[in-house]
Parts: structure tokens; sequence; C-alpha cells
């Protein structure tokens, strides 16, 4: 087990946010936060590696109490890619071997040059490195971010919507470059997300929040349209194309355009 | 986890490389101009002479007192003032994620200015006398300097004391500055009004930044003390670079935003303080060195921060040696200067866009 999370709570202004959220999650997985806007998705990714100090409860991050860990241990440990990447006039490959800020002693040395280097080859980007990201697409930038965290050497990534601000390609891309890193080297991924195709596609464990809480947590074969109708408010179709997972809005409701024959 | 061995890319440390080239014939040109600077002047003094003075030979015992009690500080005093005001600068910039941040942001230069006014004209430390240069008698330089410095504290002190209370974001900061900024105009303006029009004089000129009104040891006291921030912003390059990638960014990588944001204010606050106090409001350098260097080699504080530093000392120098020759046998304070050196060079930095 990689993370554990016991008993959180957190308040935003003296109103709880989060409360009893409970969850764990093992190496080699990816796991989903899902649930409707402003429920708390966000918030929980950050209390994992304390960039919001959380009221109470226990996380425990490979084995340590992260409250105790100083913030440079927890990068360590954890690698977090937010929603949102400011650009600036910096080459890719600077922008990248920032990542390495919590190994950093003085200076950069050529262990950490190589390492930025490998994970530039592994994302297929080598054509990028010296690029400026000021000139760069979102699906770059989006990319660049991923490799911050990647090199980082972090035992999980915490991804905050890491589609959002993607094309189809660049979505398909990047979640099946990061199911492979995962896997292949045993780390783990949360990520929240607000398309449960892609979601379904690409997680091992999803998890539900509304209201605050855990609504429900499974695997693929446990979650039902049901689940999902609760937590969205909107009634859904599950089917299979093609031996994958799809997930439709369903009955329709006040405002959906028919065709008519 | 751990990644296969990559190698450091050829093509990637050469490109480090022309960003270290670039910083040492910066450094190279300050030291050209400071033989130009002091070889410059109502008595001229050849470069070699110049330079054989500053080895320890004694060329001329007038020139030797020339270079050594007028021209050296005064050169020196220029080039520490522009490395504190630049970096200063640098640093703002990025705490405040604000492409407009400079010491002046957080209105020091006008506390600084509020409390040489007060000095003036209510202790009535000066007056002046004619408009030629070196008019103004301030009777006691040591009571308005010091007063100058602790209103430049005030104003940090109410900034750091209002972080405090609502957390150091940029905004606060920026909003803060502004309402301090209008708050010590205004005193100014209120005192002035009922001041006598050799103190209402004493207190523009003094407004008016001046580098050759330093001497030996107050130039010793800002070389440390810019020397000593400098070292504590280089050694934050990585953290400053963390906050230009956006605070969460920078919190997940471990970085101490707050603090780090608090410290670089308050150090940023302090050397401008000094610099305000001995040398009056030197405009511009803070704000448009960074950015000039920025167009040269771009915005990673690697290479940012001492690139700032060392345009800061081209511009403050190359602006002051003007000042002394443009309309001799007068001499201009630098402050007039800096603007019209600066301006045109940024603009044409902006036209051109950035440095491939």
């Amino acid at each position: 087990m990689i993370l554990n999370v016991e008993e959180l709570k957190f308040l935003y202004k003296n109103r709880a946010v989060l409360e009893s959220v409970a969850l764990e999650v093992n190496h080699g997985e990816i796991v989903a936060i899902l649930g409707p806007n402003g429920v708390g998705k966000t918030t929980l990714l950050k209390c994992l590696n304390r960039i919001l100090k959380p009221k109470s409860g226990h996380i425990y991050l490979d084995g340590a109490e992260v409250g105790s860990l100083d913030t440079v241990e927890i990068a360590r440990r954890a690698g977090y890619v937010p929603q949102r990447v400011e650009t600036g006039r910096l080459t890719a490959f600077d922008a990248v071997l920032l990542g390495r800020r919590p190994h950093i002693k003085w200076d950069v040395s050529p262990h950490d040059l190589s390492i930025v280097d490998a994970v530039f080859t592994r994302l297929s980007m080598e054509h990028l490195r010296l690029s400026y990201i000021d000139e760069m697409s979102g699906g770059e930038l989006q990319k660049i971010a991923i490799a911050r965290a990647l090199v980082q050497e972090p035992r999980i990534l915490l991804l905050d919507e890491p589609t959002s601000s993607l094309d189809l390609k660049n979505q398909v891309e990047i979640l099946s470059t990061i199911h492979g890193i995962v896997r292949e080297h045993g780390i783990a991924a949360v990520m929240t997300m607000h398309d449960l195709n892609q979601a379904f596609r690409y997680a091992d464990r999803f998890i539900f929040l509304k209201n605050g809480r855990i609504h429900f947590q499974g695997d693929r074969n446990s979650v039902t349209e049901e689940v999902i109708e609760e937590v969205y408010g909107l009634p859904v179709i599950m089917g299979t194309i093609e031996g994958i997972t799809c997930i439709m809005p369903g009955c329709p409701s006040a405002g959906m355009v028919h065709q008519e024959n | 986890m751990h990644l296969a061995d990559g190698k450091a890319p050829a093509d990637y440390l050469c490109y480090i490389k022309s960003k270290i080239l670039c910083i040492c014939a910066g450094i190279v040109l300050v030291f050209l101009l400071l033989i130009i600077s002091i070889s410059v002047g109502a008595v001229s003094i050849p470069p070699g002479e110049v330079v054989l003075t500053l080895l320890g030979q004694n060329v001329n015992s007038k020139w030797d007192a020339i270079i050594w009690n007028i021209r050296l500080p005064q050169a020196l005093t220029a080039i520490v003032a522009g490395v504190g005001l630049s970096v200063a600068g640098v640093a703002m910039q990025s705490i405040l994620r604000n492409p407009l941040g400079s010491p002046f942001t957080l209105g020091i230069s006008n506390a600084g200015a509020f409390g040489a006014a007060i000095s003036v004209i209510i202790l009535g430390t000066g007056q002046m006398h004619s408009t030629i240069a070196n008019a103004v008698t301030i009777n006691n330089p040591y009571t308005t300097t010091i007063m100058a410095f602790i209103f430049c504290m005030i104003a940090t002190g109410i900034i750091l004391m209002i972080s405090r209370i609502r957390g150091s974001s940029p905004e606060v900061m920026v909003l803060t500055g502004v309402a301090l900024s209008s708050l010590f105009t205004a005193g100014t303006m209120f005192l002035q009004y009922f001041a006598s029009d050799t103190q209402l004089a004493a207190v523009v000129f003094w407004t008016f930044g001046d580098v050759s009104r330093a001497n030996w040891p107050e130039l010793g006291l800002m070389t440390v003390l810019v020397s000593l921030s400098t070292i504590y912003f280089l050694s934050n390059r990585w953290n400053y670079n963390a906050i230009d990638a956006g605070t969460e960014t920078a919190k997940g990588l471990g970085v101490n935003v707050e603090r780090i944001r608090l410290v670089g204010m308050t150090i940023a606050a302090l050397i401008t303080a000094v610099i305000v106090a001995f040398l009056g409001v030197i405009g511009f350098v803070g704000l448009v060195c960074p950015h000039m260097v920025r167009r040269i080699i771009g915005d990673d504080q690697r290479f940012l921060i001492p690139g700032s530093c060392v345009m800061g000392g081209i511009l403050l120098l190359a602006s002051d040696t003007v000042a002394r020759l443009i309309v001799a046998p007068y001499v201009l304070p630098v402050a007039v200067l800096t603007a019209f050196m600066g301006a045109p060079a940024f603009i044409y930095l902006i036209i051109r866009g950035y440095h491939r």
C-alpha cells in the first residue's frame, strides 16, 4: 500500500468540504476521483500532499504520516500536476528540470540532467527539449507538467484533471502514457476527472464523492448506473462497445434535443 | 521510481553555456564602463592612467585624489545601487507574480520621500539656495537619511503586518503598496504646501536620486547589504523558478511559498530603503533591468538574477557617466538620466521581441 487515508476532514471557513474520507491506493494502481463540480475532488487531491492542510485525519504516504514529513520530503514522494500550467520564457528542458528541485542541493548534477533527458525520451518529446514553453500548445504544456512530476521520481502521481484542456488524441496519449508508467515502475496515480469514459478506460478503481463524503468506491465491475445517477443527479446508460465500457447521459430530461424523423 | 539513465544532452549544455557567456560579457562591460566613467569629467584622465591608479600606482597625485575621493566612490555607488535595485526588482516581479513589480511597488520610495520631507520641513534640516548642483544645504544630512530610512521601514512594517493578517498573497502586497504610496504622497504634499520656498526646493531636490551623495563608509554599508541580499536571492533561484511556474506547482515541489514571499519581500524592501535613504529616489532601474534581461536570456531565474545584477550595474553606471557629461559643467542627478537612457533601450527590446 502506497497511500492510506483515514478519517480525513477538511474545513473551508468553518464549512466542512470533506468529511470522513478514507481510502487506500496500492502500487501499480490508478485511482480516479469522480463527482460533480465543487464536490471537493481537487481539495481532496491537494490534501494528499499537504498543499492544503486538513482539519483532522491521517494520511500515510509510503508508510510515513504526511503531517510529520517536511515539504521537500513530501515532494520526493508525491508528484503533483495542477490543473493550470503557467508559462514563461523557459525551454521545455528547464521547465522539466525544475521537477528535480526537491533533490537539488545547490546546483543541478549530471544525474539530474540525465533523468530529465530520460523522461523526455520516455514521453517521446525529445524534439521539444529546447522549445520555449510560452510558444507551446495546451497539450504540449500538459505533457511538460506531467514530465516535471515524473522527474521528481515520485512514488505516487497526483493529477488534477490531466486531460481537461486536451483534444481526443492528446487525452488518449497522455492517459495511456500515465497508465504505462504506473504499471512499468510500480508507482501509483490518483487523478480527478470529469470524463467518465476516459476514467473507465484507464483507471483501476473509482472513488465517487458526493456532499463532501465518499459515496461509493470500487472497481470497474462494481460501478452501476444507479451509483452514477445518485452522484451526478442524472440518469445514465452504461454499455460496452468492442469491450470498452461506455457511459452516456440517459433518459431525455428537460432541454434534450430530439431528432425528428 | 527509477528512470533508466539518459545523458545530459549536448545541445542543452551548449544553450546553457551561451547564457553564461552572455552574463560574463556583461561583467566585462561593467569593468570597461567603470574605467570610462572614471576617466571622463571636468578633468579628463586617460583610461590607461586610471587603470594604473586603481592598481595602486601613484601616477599623478592630483589625479589620485580625484579618482580615489570623487570618481571611484561615485562609480562604485552607481554599480552597487544599480545591482541592488535591479535584484530587488527581479525578486519583486517573481514574488508579486506581476511584471510591473519593482522595488517601488510597495510604496517604499514615497515613504522615503515623506521621511525626508519631515526632516527638512518640520525638523528644519535643509534648505536650497540656488539651482546649481550641490546648492542644497542639508544642515544635518544624517537626520534626513535616518528619517527617510525610518519611514521606508515603517512602510515595510505595515505591509508585513498586513501580510501576516491576510496572508502574503501578491494581491494583498500590491494593493497595500498602492495604498501606502498614495498615503505617503499625500503626506508629502501636505508638508510641501506649508513649506517655505527654500525648504520646498530642498525636498524636491532630495528626491532626485544622485549617486554622488554617498561617501566610502556609506558605500561600504550598501555593498555589504546588496552582496548578502544577492547571495540570498541566488540561493533561492530554484524557489523563484518554482513560484514562477505557479503557486500550486511550487507547493507540489515542496516550496514554502508564503515564507519565500515574505522573506524575499522584506529583503527587497530593506535594500530599497537603504538605497533610497542614502541616494534619493532612482526609478526605472528596478522595473526595467529585469525585463531587459528577460528579453535577452529568458525567464530562468538561474540566469535572470545574475543577469539583472549585471544589467542594473551597467544601466546606472552608464546613466551616471552621461549625466556628468551631458550638460557639463553642470552635473545632472542620475535619476533624471536612468529613464532617458533606459526607456529607448527598453522600447527597442520590446519591439524586437525575444532573442532566439
